[in-house]
This record gives C-alpha cells, structure tokens and sequence, in this order.
C-alpha cells in the first residue's frame, strides 16, 4: 500500500500571501490540537460508558442473586404462590438435560459441516454453506423455537424437552462448524501429507490425525457455543415450555433455568422476584463456568509439530 | 589395520552389490512421466530405472520438478488438487497407475519421510511409529509385537539409545534431527520395499544431518531408497546414482562417481560445477 | 521382512495379487466424503425446512390479507382482524434507537481500544465488552424491569420530557409509565453493542500502521489521522458491523418482551408502550386457539425471517468483501 504524495514544490522565497498563510495556520493548528485532543477524550467517554452497564448488571446480580441463593435453592422444587422458600432444582436439572440434548444434535452435524468446510475450501458449494451457516447463525432464536414448535410439537401435540434441546441443538451447529473449519484449517498440511504417505486413506487421515490434531480448538469453539445457547429462553417458550414439577422425561416438558427466570420475572411476587436474581445468578455462573473452561482447553492447544 | 579392513569389506560388498544389481531387473521403473499442477507441466516425459538396494539421488535448481517426480512414485502428487499423472511407473513390473489400483495400498509399500520432520502431535514417541501399522489390512499385533517392532524401527533409525526411556511421552519433545529420525522409523516400521526421502536433511542442522545421512547409507542393505537433495555434497556421499533434473526433464543419470567426475551433458557440468542453481 | 515368530509385517509382494490390493480403503472415503456432505447439507436443508414449515404455517393469512398484512393495524384475534403493521413499526424503531445509541459508543470504544488504550488495557476492556454477549438475554430483561424501568421513570422521563422540553418534537411526549419503546431501545442497545464493537474492532486493527503513519506525517493531529485516515479505510466493515447489530436487534425477543409494554399500537412517543414481531410470537403463541391467529403468527415469524435473512446476508457480504480486500492488501 503505497500513499500518494503531494510532490514537492521547490522553495521559494515566502511572498506576503504565504507568510499570512502562515500565521493562520499556527492558529488553526491550535484550534486543531483542541479538537483533537476533545474527541480522543470523547473516544474515552465512549469506552467507560460502554463497561459501565456491565458493571452496573454484574453488580445487582451479585448483590441480589446472592442474598436470595441458598442450599434450597439448588435442592427444592418450585413451592406454589403464597409458600416460601423452595428452589429451582428442577429448572437446573433440566438445564443441563437441554445443553446435553443440544449437544449431541449439534456437535456431530457442526463438526461434520465444519469438516467438510475446511476440506473443500474453494468449492462452490462450501462457498455456500460457510454463508448460509452465517446467516442461519443470526437467525432469530425464536424462529428457531416455533420451527420446532411446528417440527416436532404439533405433530406430536404436547411439549417436549426433545423439540426444546433440537431447537438449541439447531442453533449450535453454524457456530460448532466454523470454528471446527478454522481449527482444522490450522492443521498444517504436512501432517495430513505425513499421514497419506504411511498409507492411510483420506476419512482415516481427517478422523485420527487431522481431526484429533484439531481437537482441543474444537472442544474449545463447541463450549463456547454450549455457553451461548444455555441462556437462550425464547427457542425454549413453545418446545421445553417449562414444568413446575419434577421431570426428566425428554418426551415431556422440561423446566429450565432461562423459562423459570422469565416467569419469575414478570410474576407479581417479592418472593418469585428473588428467585429470579438467585436464577440469573446461576445461570450466568454456568455460562462463565463453561466458558472459563473453553479457555483452558484453548491453553492446552497441541504444539504444531515441524517446529516453526 | 582395521580401517584397511572395514575398507576391503565395503569394496566386497561393492562388488556383490553391483553384481546383483547387474542380474536383478530395477525395483522400480519410470516410463515417460509427465506431471502437471494445473496447466503447469512440472515433470515432462521422464524415463528412469531405480536399482534394489541402492540409493538413488536426484538433483536439481530448486523448482525443476525433483520433488515433484518423487511424489510421483508413491501416487502423492495426485493428493493435491488440480495435480495430475501421465505414463507408467512399475514397482516390481506393476503399474501402480494400472486401472484399479489404490493409491494407498501403493503408500503402505512405498514409504515417504518429508522435507519437515512430521510427527503427529497428539501421539507418543511409541504411537508415532507404530502409526502406520495400524492402517495395514488384515494384520492385528498384540502389544508386545508391537513394540517389537516399534523397537526395530527406531533402532533401524539409530534412535532407540535416545528415546528407549520415553517412549511414552509426546513426540513434540524430540529435537529436530530426532523428530526427523522418528519419522523415518514411522516409515521403517511398515516394512516398505522402496523409501522415498525429499530434503530430509534440509531443515536440520550439521550434526543432525550426518546422523540421518549415515543412516541412509545403512539402510541401504535392504531396501531401495531415493533421496531428492539441493545438496551435491549429499548426493555424492550417500548415493550410488543420481539423476539431475533439470526443467522438469531429466537431464542425466549416471552412477553417482560418474556424474560428478565425468558428466555427459553441458547442462549438468554446468550446474554440478556451481555455474548455476 | 517376517516377525519373529514368522508372521509377515506385510502381505508379502511375491507374485502379484496381494501386493497392490484394490478394495476396502476407497469404500471407507466414499462413506467419509457422503458423510460430511450430508452435515455440511444440514445447514441449507434448516434453513429451507424452517422457511417451508413456517411459510406454510403463515401461507393462509398472507393470501387472506395480502399487502394488508404488512400495512394494516388492526389486531384482533377475537375478531380474526389481523394486520403485523404495529409489530413490524415496533422491530424498526426499537432497533432504530439501538443503533442510534450503540454505534457511536461501539466505534468509540473499538477506537479508544485500537488508537489510544496502552496494551495492556487492550485486552481487560476488550474483554469486559464481549462479555456484555454472553449474558442471557433474559437476564437484560430481569435487570431492565427491576434496574432499568425505575430510573427511566423517575428521573430520566421526566428529565427528558419537562427539563430539557424535549416533549415539542413529539418523541417524549406522554406518560412515564417505564415499560416503553425507550426502554427497550436502551436495553437493545446494550445487547448489540458488542456485536457491533467486535467487528469495528478487528477491522480497525486490521487497517495497516502505514495509514496512520502516512497521515501524522503530513501533520495531521491524532485525531485528524482517526477521521480522516483510519476511519474511511474501515467504514464498510464497520458499516457490516451495525447491520449485524441490527440484524440481532431485530430479533431480540425476551429482554424486548419484557420491557416494552406489549401494546399492539403505533404511538409517535417513545414513551409509549409498543410491541415488536418477536414479542407479539413470545407473548401470544402459546395462547393462540384459532388456527386464524396461529396462522397469522406464523406469517409474523415469516415476515420476520424474511427480513433478518436479507439484514444478516448484506452484513455478512460486506464484512466478508472487507476481510477479503484488506487480506488482498497486506499479502
């Protein structure tokens, strides 16, 4: 990238008019130090005022998840309206039969697709699943929940934790395969080469050596996405839909922390209004507990062999 | 007393050598090769006889298509795409380019150890050598055979000494010039008739370098290698003929003490006489 | 070569069938190859069967009400009147006042961290940022009905409307009840902030020293190099990001429902209650009785698909036109 630059005009002896020019430019360069000097101070508003809220949400969290969690809370069923105490046990349970479901819906499809996308890098088609997978991942989530709602409720005509964790599961896949197509990506080819020249075939070259090269990044991009789709609420609405009892059934309605949290929300009650701080609190400790070990997983990538 | 000795037998086994090979029909057979990445014509029409158990050296200016010829023998050029092969090569009098035949069942008997030392990052010391055992149709070890053999190999490759007490640990550790090793073990442990090496000293260091060479000068006895090098100092000292290339023609090929005493070709004076390349 | 007890490591090569075996591995890579063929056609095959089983599900009340569906206000189940205009009005101007509130503070805080943080600030900001995305956004929603609606009621309505008289343009105007159009454009905000600021981020880090370099030489001020040397060379990348960020805004559904009143209404003041496409789904799907009405929440998600589809396919082509011509540059 080469800037064009003015050519330079050959020294003159200053005429009145540029010793005017001159001055004018030493006051408008002050004016200019001015002006500059504002807008970065603008530029350091905008990055305070952009963590503030954070700040602001972690610290109501901490102060009102806090005071309403208790060992109840993680072992008691939902009491009904006008009883205290009681917990969310259910709702946590059933989180975690979610996340599993989605998981095994779309970590094979996304690795599988991620595969094929790193594999094909220049071919028409993968052109076209790399984009459609883009935009399938800002597809509102909850689109996704009424597809599943007509997909796998209505046929069925009850709610059922399956139709919930396939709507998550859904939504894991364009996220797992383009991290599993950049880690693949990064296997360097002399591997995949090493591999062929022993004689293995392609699939076995991919599976034992590429893929399981790739796999700590991978593992590391599928935990990012657990941990994005385990806050989700509205793909859940009209799938899982929420049960105040005991249930692990995937036939049935599932409860789960996001669904209770909301309801819990938007009811009436100072009691179900702490519950909800204590659900959030939860809630978001999951996510940063999954995500804390992506990290670590990333830390742990192989070492790329050949030595660079 | 005993060099003159070492000395009388390396002339024996000179002579028994040459006088198999003289009777012995080539291990491998190249008729009017041509190879293209794309529209490029990287190898064009060449014609080449490799003898058993002796290494063959090519030579040549970087991008004259040496390394290129040599993944043309075990069917690895055809893994990059848009690459393809024309004409014949015969290993024992089969066309491994026939109709029908599998390019990895053409790998597993023809081994190949790169430019970069590969070894698999998420495999052992033991793993990486038995790697290519595993992918052996119809043939299960237990875990003793296994490292019977794995022992083999890496005492083949001059590297058992060094890593007998880690065998366990990740391969990643080993220096370069034992990575390297390594991968010429993995290559060893499959049994392969032919061993094809492409620069294998050219990212290692002096030392490492003389252990790999006098490694390959061992193996000889019982296989047949070639060895692509941008290095004539190397070919000279390890090989028994080399071929120059030139173009991506072979220009020459000759045993190796007439090619760098007395070579036919201009060409190939001028290049081995540093006049270019 | 025979192992000790005698078994051959390799088929041996003596005559000529063993030795070059042609079955078995072909077999396995053709199953390989259909294999992840088949997942990478998931991602096509969702997004047709969620267009199909949605537009069908929608199909009846887009041909009973036509253009009408789109422009007309009624809404009435009971009635069977179905018309998406206050919802569709609602998703625009929601995500209107979320990019007029996050885009100047996602680039200013993409600037501060490319420009002006020291490294090792770089890296806690930049994370706290992205951390905004990984909260719920039920948890928006939870924190605005109990944090955010409060202070925009007592002192920030009033402030707006009777302090700085801003009630004469018309757009704070009205009761301060809390639940509003404003309150979810405020939340909204936050939520797109990092998707905005990440890519405004990685496109400014990605415009090359020389730029900046070239334009202090000339004796511009720092700031004069950011506006008139850096910024240009990012704008389409950054303009990729804000539609990404519309593109989420749009189709925030649980934060939006839960603050912006859920009132079927178009109403010029952003104090008022609204309603956008994803809460009028959230709120009314479970409930529909009438295959009417769940037909006509089915053409709402349509048109809402639609529409995200389009806003999500142009950010995506123009952060990947950026990627691909400033990789072309610095190679």
């Amino acid at each position: 990238m080469t800037t064009a630059t003015p050519p330079m005009s050959p020294p003159l002896r200053p005429t009145l008019r540029q010793r005017a020019f001159s001055e004018r430019t030493v006051r408008t360069l002050k004016r200019r130090r001015i002006v500059s000097g504002l807008m970065l101070a603008v530029l350091i508003g905008a990055a305070v005022l952009a963590v503030l809220p954070l700040i602001f949400i972690f610290g109501h969290l901490l102060t009102l998840g806090v005071s309403s969690l208790s060992w109840d809370f993680f072992t008691k069923m939902p009491k009904p309206v006008g009883e205290t105490g009681g917990g969310l046990a259910n709702a946590i349970v059933g989180t975690l039969i979610l996340i599993g479901l989605a998981s095994a819906v779309g970590l094979p499809v996304g690795v599988g697709a991620g595969l094929y996308l790193a594999e094909r890098k220049g071919a028409k088609l993968a052109n076209g699943v790399r984009f459609l997978s883009d935009v399938l991942n800002g597809l509102p989530s909850i689109v996704m929940g009424i597809f599943a709602w007509q997909f796998l409720v209505r046929p069925v005509g009850h709610f059922s934790a399956l139709a919930g964790g396939v709507a998550l599961g859904a939504m894991m896949i364009p996220m797992v395969a383009r991290t599993t197509e950049e880690m693949v990506g990064i296997v360097p080819v002399s591997l995949r080469e090493a591999a062929l020249a022993l004689g293995y075939s392609r699939w076995r070259t991919s599976l034992s050596v590429v893929l399981r090269t790739a796999s700590a990044g991978i593992v590391t991009g599928a935990l990012v996405a657990i941990a994005r789709i385990a806050g989700e609420t509205a793909p859940l609405l009209f799938t899982a839909f929420g049960n105040q009892f005991w249930s692990t059934s995937l036939k049935q309605p599932i409860s789960a922390l996001p669904l209770q949290v909301f309801s819990y929300a938007i009811s009436p009650y100072d009691a179900w209004h702490s519950l909800a701080w204590a659900g959030a609190l939860v809630l978001i400790a999951l996510i940063f507990i999954i995500s804390l070990v992506a990290r670590f997983a990333t830390r742990a990538r192989f070492a790329t062999g050949g030595g660079d | 007393m005993a060099t003159e000795r070492s000395n009388l037998q390396d002339d024996v086994s000179l002579m028994t050598r040459h006088a198999a090979t003289i009777e012995a029909p080539p291990r491998m057979r190249v008729g009017s090769l041509d190879a293209y990445f794309g529209s490029v014509h990287a190898v064009k029409g060449v014609d080449m006889q490799i003898r058993d158990r002796q290494v063959t050296a090519i030579i040549g200016p970087s991008g004259c298509g040496k390394s290129t010829f040599l993944r043309c023998l075990n069917r690895m050029h055809e893994t990059v795409p848009t690459a393809r092969v024309e004409g014949e090569v015969e290993l024992d009098g089969r066309d491994i380019y026939a109709r029908g035949v599998n390019a990895i069942a053409v790998r597993k008997h023809i081994g190949m150890v790169f430019q970069r030392p590969t070894p698999f990052p998420t495999m052992s010391i033991r793993d990486n050598v038995a790697a290519g055992l595993r992918v052996i149709d119809g043939a299960k070890w237990s875990r003793a055979e296994t490292d019977q053999i794995v022992e083999r190999a890496l005492t083949r490759a001059v590297l058992w000494n060094e890593v007998k007490d880690r065998l366990s640990t990740s391969a990643i550790g080993l220096s370069g010039g034992q990575q390297q090793r390594l991968c010429i073990a993995r290559a060893l442990a499959t049994e392969p008739t032919v061993l094809l090496l492409d620069e294998p000293t050219a990212s290692l260091d002096p030392i490492s370098t003389q252990a790999v060479e006098e490694l390959v000068y061992e193996l000889r006895s019982d296989m047949t290698i070639v060895i692509v090098t941008h290095n004539m100092q190397q070919a000279a000292r390890v090989s028994d003929s080399t071929a120059f290339f030139l173009n991506g023609e072979l220009v020459e090929m000759s045993d190796t003490s007439a090619i760098f005493t007395t070579p036919r070709d201009d060409r190939t004076e001028a290049y081995i006489t540093g006049r270019f390349g | 070569m025979t192992l000790p007890d005698g078994r051959a490591v390799v088929e041996a090569r003596e005559g000529d069938g063993a030795t070059l075996s042609i079955h078995g591995a072909a077999i396995g890579d053709r199953v390989y190859t259909g294999a992840i063929t088949f997942f990478a056609l998931c991602v096509p095959l969702l997004l047709l069967a969620i267009a199909w089983e949605i537009g069908v599900a929608g199909w009846p009340t887009l041909h009973k009400f036509g253009f009408g569906f789109l422009t007309s206000s009624d809404w009435d189940p009971v009635k069977g009147e179905f018309g998406a205009a206050p919802a569709i009005y609602g998703t625009i101007v929601s995500s209107i006042i979320a990019l007029v509130l996050a885009t100047p503070l996602a680039i200013g805080v993409s600037l501060f961290l490319s420009e002006l943080a020291p490294r090792w600030l770089r890296q806690p900001v930049g994370f706290l940022v992205d951390l905004l995305a990984a909260i719920p956004s039920v948890v928006y929603g939870l924190w605005g009905i109990f944090v955010l609606l409060p202070v925009l009621r007592d002192p920030v309505m009033p402030f707006l409307r009777d302090t700085l008289h801003l009630d004469k343009t018309g757009l704070f105007t009205g009761p301060a009840y809390g639940p509003s159009m404003l309150a979810a454009g405020i939340i909204l905000a936050i939520m797109v902030l990092p998707y905005i600021a990440s890519v405004s981020r990685e496109v400014l880090l990605a415009v090359p020293r020389s730029q900046r370099e070239a334009a202090l030489a000339l004796g511009a001020t720092r700031w004069e190099a950011i506006w008139g040397a850096v910024l240009p060379y990012a704008r389409s990348g950054i303009v990729g990001g804000v539609i990404l960020g519309l593109g989420r805004a749009l189709g925030e559904t649980m934060a939006v429902t839960m603050l912006i009143g859920n009132r079927p209404e178009i109403a010029a003041s952003l104090f008022a209650p609204g309603y956008t496409m994803a809460s009028l789904l959230a709120n009314e799907f479970s409930e529909a009785s009438s295959d009417a009405h769940l037909s006509a929440l089915m053409a709402v998600a349509f048109v809402l698909f639609v529409i995200t589809l389009i806003v999500n396919g142009i950010a995506r082509w123009l952060v990947w036109q950026v990627s691909r011509n400033t990789s072309g540059r610095t190679a």
